[in-house]
């Protein structure tokens, strides 16, 4: 039983549950666990949840998107507080993850909460002395309907400051009037111009919505990535 | 909705997954009994209802694995994995 150390409200709709398990065994980037909740009368639900924290901090920390018609998410961002309880077990999952030893160049395409897992990515190649970073840059993509549906945006923000990171925007509903990223959805043109070239051979994670997911990873094998080295997290249908 | 909207990656079922295999076998290889084609099963469809999970081929659509819980019991239909190479030593596993 892990139990809630601390919350903070990312965006409207997203919270971030900072979690102590008792005896986690660690985690890898990209790894997600299973929150299961029981109500009086026996009725369970269980979901999955990206950890959003890197494999170098104790604490493991969740983001959940609150979905208004979901059975469990609208509990952990509206009624759980510090110091309940929540069952969770994991972590889970050897296939969307990335160690710093694979190397890169990585390129990480987020929509919405899908950036959750690619920020414990991002946080996890942070960790790491900045000679070894050097080697290993990043590109991240991240579509959202709003500026303010923007998870983590400070924090990106400085790390986009790092040479070898470089961070671009989307944004599909509406944007300020001085916005100077993207304002349509990701397209093939789009991951031209912030992808790698298919020479440079990068792994490639693609997280978010399951009709975005698919047409990225189309999209990029289209282009001439191996598949293999494109990986994929559907979260299902988009929250409206 | 449609029901592509509805499918995950095998990654998803890698809890459900754990529960049968006693170990994570997300990173395991599968290779497909229909059309022989191989992928980690972290890769392969996931369509899960409210009984259980159907894992499918991504190249041929073939159900690789059926599992689904009832009273007292699992219930595991794996005749599409003709061959299941299971890594050693994956941290965490």
């Amino acid at each position: 039983m892990a139990t809630v150390v601390e919350l903070h409200n990312e965006t409207q709709r997203a919270r971030t549950l900072v979690l102590d398990v008792p005896d986690w065994p660690g985690h890898r980037a990209g790894q997600h666990v299973d929150v299961r909740l029981v109500a009086e009368d026996g009725y369970q639900a269980q979901r999955s949840y990206s950890i959003a924290s890197a494999p170098e901090t104790a604490a493991v920390s969740l983001t959940v998107e609150r979905l208004d018609d979901g059975e469990v998410s609208p509990y952990l961002c509206d009624a759980l507080g510090v110091g309940d309880g929540l069952e969770v077990r994991g972590p889970i999952g050897g296939y969307f993850v990335w160690d710093f030893a694979q190397g890169g160049p990585l390129l990480l395409v987020a929509g919405g909460s899908g950036i959750v897992p690619l920020m414990a990515m991002l946080r996890h190649h942070a960790a790491a002395d900045a000679g070894a970073r050097a080697g290993v840059p990043v590109r991240l993509l991240y579509s959202a309907r709003h500026l303010g549906d923007v998870i983590y945006r400070a924090e990106l923000e400085q790390l986009a400051a790092c040479p070898e990171i470089r961070t671009s925007f989307a944004l599909t509903r509406d944007a300020p009037p001085d916005w100077n990223g993207y304002r349509r959805r990701i397209d093939r043109a789009m991951l031209e111009e912030v992808g790698w070239p298919v020479a440079e051979m990068p792994h490639a994670f693609v997280c978010g919505p399951t009709p975005l997911v698919e047409s990225v990873a189309n999209l990029l094998v289209e282009l001439g990535h191996a598949p293999a080295r494109v990986r994929t997290e559907r979260f299902g249908p988009t929250g409206s | 909705m449609q029901a592509e909207e509805l499918r995950l990656d095998g990654n998803a079922a890698g809890g459900a997954l754990r529960e049968i295999f006693a170990r994570d076998v997300t990173a395991a290889i599968a290779r497909c009994a229909g059309c022989g084609a191989t992928a980690p099963m972290g890769a392969l469809l996931e369509y899960g209802h409210a009984m259980g999970v159907i894992l499918r081929c991504p190249t041929c659509d073939t159900a690789v694995l059926r599992a689904a819980r009832t009273p007292g019991w699992t219930r595991v239909d794996v005749v599409g994995i003709s061959f299941l190479m299971i890594p050693e030593n994956v941290a965490n596993s």
